[in-house]
């Protein structure tokens, strides 16, 4: 056990593993601070991969692949928050719909655009970064240097999120929205804008979160290969208590599980009881197991504008 | 309009919408709709042996699909079905495996209903209590416990205690005692359909016929009036998600002694999810979920003879099912359509 823990593999693989699931987490504190329940992000990030590799292989460029996956994945968050916002739509039930449209859509598109072989193994990848000086310091190194670029913006994105949701007005107003928008409305804020942009930064996140997983980690997509992680980013954002540090805290402790559980490979047991762990956490903490995880309050309630 | 009318009509709607949406984007991939929705019918109902497995398709998503309505019907989202199956699925395998010399009419209840009664705890007692006394919302809790159930299986399998000997990861096979018998030779219809329609009767008689499915009715349609009602609201979240639980457990248990005979390793059932968007498309009704039921799993029997037939992937029927739900829960667009129709009709008229 001591060797796996001091193996600067299993701490680089828990930063890669938290990072698909702490950009959705991120996403989804906006959304629901708005007061939208956004279950679709699975949908999304499957989606946004999925194009990614379709862009960035048709334009040999992984960057406008990662920009193809976000223009994408908005698209889709829009038609979400236009059906969940604008027509009040139940969001759970939306969200589902979502996920398995896009589950279908992307594996029939991979079939029809690529065939049975699946996507081209000359798919151009988003880069490495390595850091000066960080580099050369023995283990930190490597654990620190050497990531996925959407490892290191997926770390930029956290503090500014969290400075955004906290420190800003438009913040506070997203906040309110989805505590009261009645008062909200009250106030002169404008409670249907405010969720769209909630939902559309949701979307943007997942997306990334999903180019990462197909042109970051990887240069290729397969079916269905978001895998619930769109599902596990809400457990992680309810973990840590709709926050953006909280959510990455969340993401790593659920990435140390899946790294954890890689390198016990040979031992499936311990290496199955150590993937259940995130999931019962989850619901202790919503129990109030360690301080309650209370959810914004208008969360996942339609709102209808009065005037 | 009558509401009932209005219950039919607005998801036959919304499954005609999505099968138009489904053509468009079939023509814009080269693909002829007309001879790929053909192809879809005749796998699913083009023969004997093909409605059969059609029928046999519908039984888990039927019993699963009871179990989300009846919890829908309370208010409550049980996202978590496909975990309470798994859990039904285990138990159900381990009792027909590990117990010998029990006469049929012994084994196969007492497989199903430690089933029941598992899957049971999983959906109702733990989410159940969580909702009910701390406010922890069902869709996460049930869903968390999905994942639980799903990597407990896979604990059990691979190398784990209910492995069969050798290196594949699946259990042994189950006691013939333990078998449900099959109806048609040669496809996986088993008297299993028998169990589906009179689940589906039960529950219709409870929701609509007993004071239990009144009042969990009435705490899903407006908690706060059902509590100065008099009626106890916890009681009803705990036995409605628990009910939820029992039918999908009974689904996993079915599934295992009637079609699969052994539980093999896997991530998904691909039950549970559809028997929720199963139960969305009937509104909840038991007697709509059979029909609904029959719905999704002529897509599932069909997409196979598709893309054998047609070459059109088999996951369009993925698509045109996401779509399905969409317009079943966003009906306010149906609602869009029809003024913009009417407006346009108008103008017609006008001009």
């Amino acid at each position: 056990m001591k060797e796996i823990l001091l193996n600067p593999q299993l701490w680089s693989a828990t930063l890669a593993m938290a990072t698909p699931l702490a950009l959705p987490a991120l996403g989804g504190t906006f959304s629901e601070r708005s007061g939208v329940v956004n279950i679709a992000m699975e949908g999304i990030m499957l989606i946004a991969a999925f194009f990614a590799v379709l862009f960035a292989h048709l334009t040999g460029s992984a960057w406008l692949g990662l920009l193809g996956a976000v223009i994408v994945g908005m698209i889709v968050a829009v038609i979400f928050a236009w059906a969940a916002v604008t027509l009040t739509a139940d969001q759970v039930i939306l969200g589902m719909a979502i996920n398995i449209f896009a589950s279908g859509f992307t594996a029939y598109l991979l079939n029809t655009i690529f065939g049975f072989s699946g996507t081209p193994t000359d798919t151009p990848m988003l880069p490495n970064i390595n850091i000066p000086i960080i580099k050369n310091i023995p283990f930190v190194g490597q654990i620190l240097s050497g990531n996925s670029i959407i490892v290191y913006l997926m770390i930029i994105l956290i503090f500014a999120s969290d400075y955004f949701l906290f420190h800003t007005n438009l913040g506070l107003r997203i906040r309110a929205v989805g505590e009261n928008p009645e008062a909200a409305e009250t106030a002169g804020i404008n409670v249907i804008k405010l969720r769209y942009l909630g939902v559309a930064l949701s979307g943007l996140f997942s997306a990334i979160g999903g180019a990462y997983l197909s042109i970051g980690l990887l240069n290729s997509f397969s079916t269905d290969m978001s895998s619930g992680r769109g599902y596990i980013a809400l457990a992680a954002m309810i973990f840590g208590k709709w926050t953006p540090f909280g959510s990455f805290g969340a993401a790593l402790l659920f990435g140390f599980a899946t790294a954890l559980s890689m390198q016990l490979q040979n031992s499936a047991l311990s290496k199955n009881i150590i993937m259940m762990l995130p999931y019962i956490l989850t619901v202790l903490a919503l129990v109030g197991v360690g301080g309650k995880s209370v959810s914004p309050a208008a969360d996942g309630v339609p709102y209808t504008p009065k005037k | 309009m009558s509401k009932v009318l209005k219950s039919i009509y607005m998801p036959i709607l919304a499954v005609v919408i999505a099968i138009i949406i489904g053509s468009i984007i079939m023509l814009a991939t080269g693909f002829n709709p007309v001879a790929a929705y053909t192809s879809l019918f005749i796998g699913a109902f083009g023969t004997f042996p093909n409605i059969a497995n059609t029928l046999a398709n519908a039984v888990p998503l039927i019993i699963t699909g009871l179990g989300v309505a009846i919890a829908f019907n309370a208010g409550l989202f049980n996202i978590g079905a496909e975990g309470q199956y798994w859990i039904g699925a285990i138990v159900g395998t381990w009792i027909g495996y590990y117990f010998k010399g029990l006469p049929w009419y012994i084994h196969i209840p007492f497989a199903l209903i430690a089933a029941m009664v598992a899957g049971g705890l999983w959906g109702g007692i733990i989410p159940g209590f969580a909702k009910a006394y701390t406010g922890a919302h069902e869709v996460i809790t049930t869903m968390m416990m999905s994942y639980v159930a799903i990597y407990f299986s896979h604990y059990l399998l691979e190398f784990g205690p209910m492995m069969e000997k050798g290196s594949v990861p699946q259990s042994p096979l189950i006691k013939d005692s333990a078998v449900i018998p099959t109806i048609v030779p040669n496809t996986q219809l088993s008297y299993g359909i028998v169990i589906a329609l009179v689940a589906a009767l039960f529950v219709y008689w409870l929701m609509y016929k007993t004071v239990w499915g009144y009042e969990m009715r009435a705490v899903g349609f407006n908690q706060r009036a059902s509590k100065y009602a008099g009626m106890n609201v916890p009681f009803n979240i705990v036995l409605s998600l628990s009910l939820s639980g029992i039918f999908a457990g009974l689904a996993g248990a079915v599934q295992i002694l009637g079609v699969q005979h052994r539980l093999y390793d896997s991530f998904t059932s691909g039950y549970g999810y559809t028997a929720i968007v199963v139960a969305l498309l009937a509104k909840n009704n038991p007697i709509g979920v059979v029909f609904s039921a029959l719905l999704f799993a002529a897509l599932g029997t069909g997409s196979q003879y598709m893309q054998l037939n047609a070459q059109v992937p088999g996951q369009l029927t993925d698509v045109i099912t996401g779509l399905i739900i969409f317009f079943v829960a966003a009906d306010k667009i149906i609602e869009l359509f029809k003024t913009m129709f009417k407006k346009q009709k108008k103008e017609e008229l006008a001009s």
